[in-house]
């Protein structure tokens, strides 16, 4: 074949490169999405399941046991995909490819700004009516007087040690965040992979420097915060492992490469279970220590974008339903959000030992929150969540 | 018996080439249409698309990217410190594994293509053919669960009273190291194979010792290869998320890209545009050395 | 090459060296796959075949591996046709722009995976506004699997001389003639080594997947990545992955044999062919 200078391959590359132009400005024009704060009307009816339902969840929260029961009951199979931060869950619901999520306090504000939620219907879902009343209307689950989803269950994290390894039995977090003492650990703390964390920080300042004047460990002015993120920085010399998925902390401790760190009850059963000598701050100390801790208050939340909104609303239903759920409170280890399921418990002291009903004991756990630059004071310099998220690459260095 | 010349039939197959036969510039415009339209306009298009996300912004509660221009993105990666450590952290380790990698393939692909008999070659290939079959992720669990506490390598060192790397940037250069090393082995085979047999032998008969052979003459003719295979394992290492997760707790770029891109992607995508200038620097660099004429 | 005796114990010695670096991780595998306790500890308690026989029972892995199989499949195909014609022009042909090609083509592989796949899954979603599903999965292996496919058969052409397409055409044969009968023979085993190869990559890609993949589908990496930490689920991982192994040498074998048979046209030298090699590895 001749080989010839092909001048015209020059007006091909022309088309091309007028084709790559034409993406760009798709790209710079793209349709904002349908963000109006609020993403639509609730339901007014509720109609026949649509056969399938996308969940995302924290792990734990959607079993076989009680979703066999959801699927027979309803027609509608469960997808279900586990999220490990609510990072990670903001993002998914934004893809739009799921009809629900168990938003976290750090999640469902943010979601409702993007307006990827939409306002749920509460008269839809009879099992509202019990569900204990320090869970209705929050800020973390009610925007401006509408509601946008159905409370799950709420929970402290847990400080959790080898106790085979570890000893005395801790009672405080200075075990992992005072320098001295987490020394004697290095290399062997497992910390919570999520900027959150930073609130444990603060709250631990709180209780021990006081004169810093934290009240709320989310709202956090530029002194406050950058000693929270000192304090962090001077922990990572010691610190085993960031996890970021349950089952990740589950090995690293059953594997023995760390020996004590900040879970959940999820990973402190499944640990038990498997027989690793395994202890967390018992009951009679409120499951905290003497700090007090994060925590979080879960909200199921429908997407505005959900392809399967009818079967979205029968699983809200479901989920709070007594049955099934003080079967997930009683898997993942959490205080129940339906006040009837205490009376289907197996263990009959479990809704005591986890305070579900003790609004009093709630007021020492800092759920999860977004921080924002309003600082609810009338002040407008705290830190928001794109400074924390920020900070937190820096912490971890 | 004359045989006359015949002429072929017009089928519309010979019409339609008809069409391409002598014009080379509609046969190239053909031939490059589609794979033109996947690569440049899809591919590279996305990295433009990229480019210009890197520009843009991201409100702190919705996460709505806002499509103003701001330089608010480079600004961070430029006067917060903790990512010039990343990024070094990063290229470093990716060198070093591209050095480690180089040390151990040479001999194993000298062994291959100068030493080995005929069968021998043959095993050795399927040899170092197979492992790139076996999956990368059970590769990297292999390695971690070698590296922990209770794992095989403190295993065997505890008797004698060492104690294994543990998890950490050592662990990241080990298991990178390891899961690259065919892409070095099989180039720089190649490239010893092509140095001709007779130019060492000429070589050993003009006096010099085997290590003179091959200082000036095997190591200079197979550096390309080297550089060939180097390109592989400098780029699969710089931009490694899965490894350093698993067996690490250090940030490299991959990692922060990952992290950044749930919540702030047009941060991500300024994260993005620094392996990608890292590697077309890279690329210019090898292509001068030759490696880029090696077939 | 003349070595003294020592130089061949000590090169001896660094082959076995890095053989073994190779494989000792993957036969530590192996023996997990059969260990009877969940916990990883060494030297695992006792041996059982239990994991296997699960692996072959769960229906997610089964799933996932049918979807990697068609996945790496329609990529293959794609890259096969749109490789073949790229590196046809680029071999053949002069034309304004061509080195840049050369460069250009290299950078799906060149460039870091998570770099592809950030781009590829921007572009789908925020540009194009279609959702990620396993066809997005596809364009992106199909993306790198083009280029591999590419390197093979330029390679390969480039070695062959184009005055037997002349030659052809001298002769009367038209375009599609003179493909078949010439052109195509001498690419044949390159093209189905360069698909070997890119269908491996695309079976065992897990970064730019986790980027294009849609809600509801797992590739068989992805289903891994899923499994690995559950102390349930890893031993029936590592049965997987040794089934994979196993079943792996039958293609590994067969690209063996294409790289060392010679192209038709080309009558190259023997010694193990290293330039085929060389087609294997896709290097650019």
């Amino acid at each position: 074949m001749r080989r010839k200078d092909a001048h015209p391959a020059r007006l091909a590359w022309l088309v091309v490169g007028g084709l790559v132009a034409f993406m760009l400005v798709l790209a710079g024009c793209g349709s904002s999405s349908d963000s109006t704060s609020g993403g639509g009307d609730e339901l007014q009816k509720l109609g026949k399941g649509e056969g399938q339902l996308n969940l995302i969840s924290w792990a734990g929260y959607v079993e076989p046991e009680w979703v066999k029961p959801f699927e027979a009951e309803t027609g509608c199979k469960v997808n279900n995909k586990t999220g490990g931060t609510s990072d990670e869950m903001v993002q998914l619901m934004g893809t739009g490819e799921y009809d629900g999520v168990s938003a976290s306090g750090n999640a469902s504000a943010r979601l409702v700004a993007a307006g990827d939620v939409s306002p749920v219907n509460v008269d839809l879902v009879p099992n509202y009516k019990t569900i204990f009343s320090d869970l209705k209307d929050q800020p973390y689950n009610t925007f401006d007087g509408v509601h946008y989803g159905i409370p799950h269950g709420r929970g402290a994290n847990l400080l959790m040690w080898n106790s085979d390894d570890v000893s005395p039995a801790p009672d405080s977090w200075d075990v992992m965040l005072d320098p001295k003492v987490a020394a004697k650990y290095k290399g062997r703390i497992s910390v919570y992979d999520e900027s959150s964390y930073i609130a444990d920080a603060a709250m631990y300042l709180k209780f021990h420097q006081p004169d810093l004047g934290i009240e709320n460990p989310y709202e956090l002015n530029d002194e406050q915060f950058e000693a929270a993120v000192d304090l962090l920085k001077e922990q990572r010399a010691n610190v085993g492992e960031y996890w970021a998925e349950a089952a990740k902390q589950i090995s690293a401790f059953a594997n023995g490469d760390v020996q004590v760190g900040t879970t959940w009850q999820y990973q402190y059963f499944a640990l038990q279970g498997e027989g690793e000598p395994v202890a967390a701050s018992p009951a009679s100390q409120g499951f905290l220590p003497k700090e007090g801790a994060t925590g979080w208050s879960d909200t199921w939340m429908l997407s505005s974008k959900a392809k399967h909104p009818n079967c979205m609303y029968m699983w809200m239903n479901y989920i709070v339903s007594p049955k099934a759920n003080a079967e997930v409170a009683e898997f993942f280890g959490e205080a129940p959000a339906q006040s009837l399921a205490c009376d289907q418990t197996a263990d009959k002291e479990f809704c005591t030992k986890y305070h579900a009903d003790n609004p009093g004991f709630w007021k020492r756990v800092y759920y999860w929150e977004t921080p924002l630059a309003d600082c609810g004071n009338g002040e407008e310099n705290c830190k928001d969540y794109n400074d924390w998220v920020k900070a937190w690459t820096a912490i971890k260095g | 018996m004359a045989t006359e010349a015949v002429a072929p039939k017009r089928s519309a197959g010979r019409k339609l080439a008809g069409l391409f036969q002598g014009r080379p510039r509609l046969q190239v415009g053909a031939l490059l249409a589609a794979p033109g339209a996947w690569l440049v306009v899809l591919y590279l298009g996305s990295l433009a698309v990229l480019l210009i996300t890197a520009f843009w912004t991201v409100d702190p509660l919705s996460g709505e990217v806002i499509k103003g221009f701001s330089l608010e993105n480079f600004d961070a990666l430029v006067n917060e410190p903790v990512y010039r450590t990343i990024v070094w952290r990063t290229v470093r380790t990716a060198a070093l594994v591209t050095l480690t990698d180089a040390v151990i393939a040479f001999p194993i692909a000298f062994y291959m293509a100068k030493v080995a008999s005929r069968r021998g070659k043959g095993i050795l290939i399927v040899a170092v053919l197979m492992p790139l079959w076996s999956s990368y992720l059970v590769k990297i669990l292999s390695w971690r669960t070698m590296l922990s506490e209770d794992g095989v390598i403190n295993w065997a060192l505890n008797p004698i009273g060492l104690h294994g790397p543990g998890y950490g940037l050592t662990a990241v250069w080990l298991v990178l190291s390891y899961l690259w090393l065919p892409y070095m082995i099989l180039p720089i085979y190649a490239g010893l194979e092509r140095i001709p047999n007779s130019l060492i032998s000429a070589s050993e008969d003009l006096g010099a010792s085997p290590f003179t052979t091959f200082r000036r003459v095997i190591f200079p003719l197979a550096f390309p290869a080297v550089v060939a295979g180097s390109i592989f394992t400098f780029s699969l290492s710089l931009g490694d998320y899965i490894t350093p997760r698993l067996v690490s707790n250090s940030q490299f770029i991959g990692n922060t890209i990952a992290s950044s891109i749930t919540n702030d992607l047009p941060f991500a995508a300024a994260l993005a545009l620094i392996p990608i200038v890292v590697m077309i620097v890279y690329l210019s660099v090898a292509r001068k050395l030759g490696a880029f004429e090696h077939v | 090459m003349r070595l003294s005796r020592r130089a061949q114990a000590l090169l001896r010695l660094a082959v076995g060296v890095g053989l073994a670096f190779i494989y000792i991780p993957l036969i530590v595998i192996g023996i997990y796959a059969f260990n009877s306790s969940k916990i990883l500890k060494w030297p695992p308690p006792g041996l059982t075949t239990e994991w296997f026989t699960k692996a072959f029972e769960s229906d997610s892995a089964r799933e996932a591996l049918l979807t990697s199989l068609e996945a790496g499949a329609v990529a293959t195909a794609i890259a096969i046709l749109l490789g073949s014609l790229a590196s046809l022009a680029v071999a053949r042909h002069r034309f304004f722009g061509r080195e840049t090609i050369s460069f250009l083509v290299v950078l799906p592989i060149a460039l870091p995976g998570i770099v592809t796949g950030v781009a590829l899954s921007n572009t789908f979603t925020q540009v194009l506004g279609i959702s990620l599903s396993l066809f997005t999965v596809i364009v992106g292996h199909a993306t790198f699997c083009i280029v591999v496919v590419y390197n093979n058969v330029v390679a390969r052409l480039r070695r062959t001389s184009g005055s037997f397409e002349e030659a052809s055409a001298d002769l009367g044969a038209h375009t599609w003639q003179t493909f078949r009968f010439v052109t195509f023979p001498s690419m044949k085993t390159a093209l189905a080594a360069g698909a070997l190869l890119a269908f491996a990559l695309s079976f065992d890609e897990i970064i730019v997947t986790t980027f294009t993949i849609g809600a509801g589908e797992e590739t068989l990496p992805i289903w891994i990545y899923r499994n690995l930490f559950r102390p349930n689920q890893l031993p029936i991982v590592d049965a997987v992955a040794v089934i994979v192994i196993v079943i792996s040498i039958i293609p590994v074998y067969i690209a063996h044999r294409l790289s060392s048979e010679e192209g038709g046209v080309t009558g190259g030298k023997g010694g193990g062919g290293a330039a085929e090699v060389a087609e294997v590895t896709a290097v650019p």
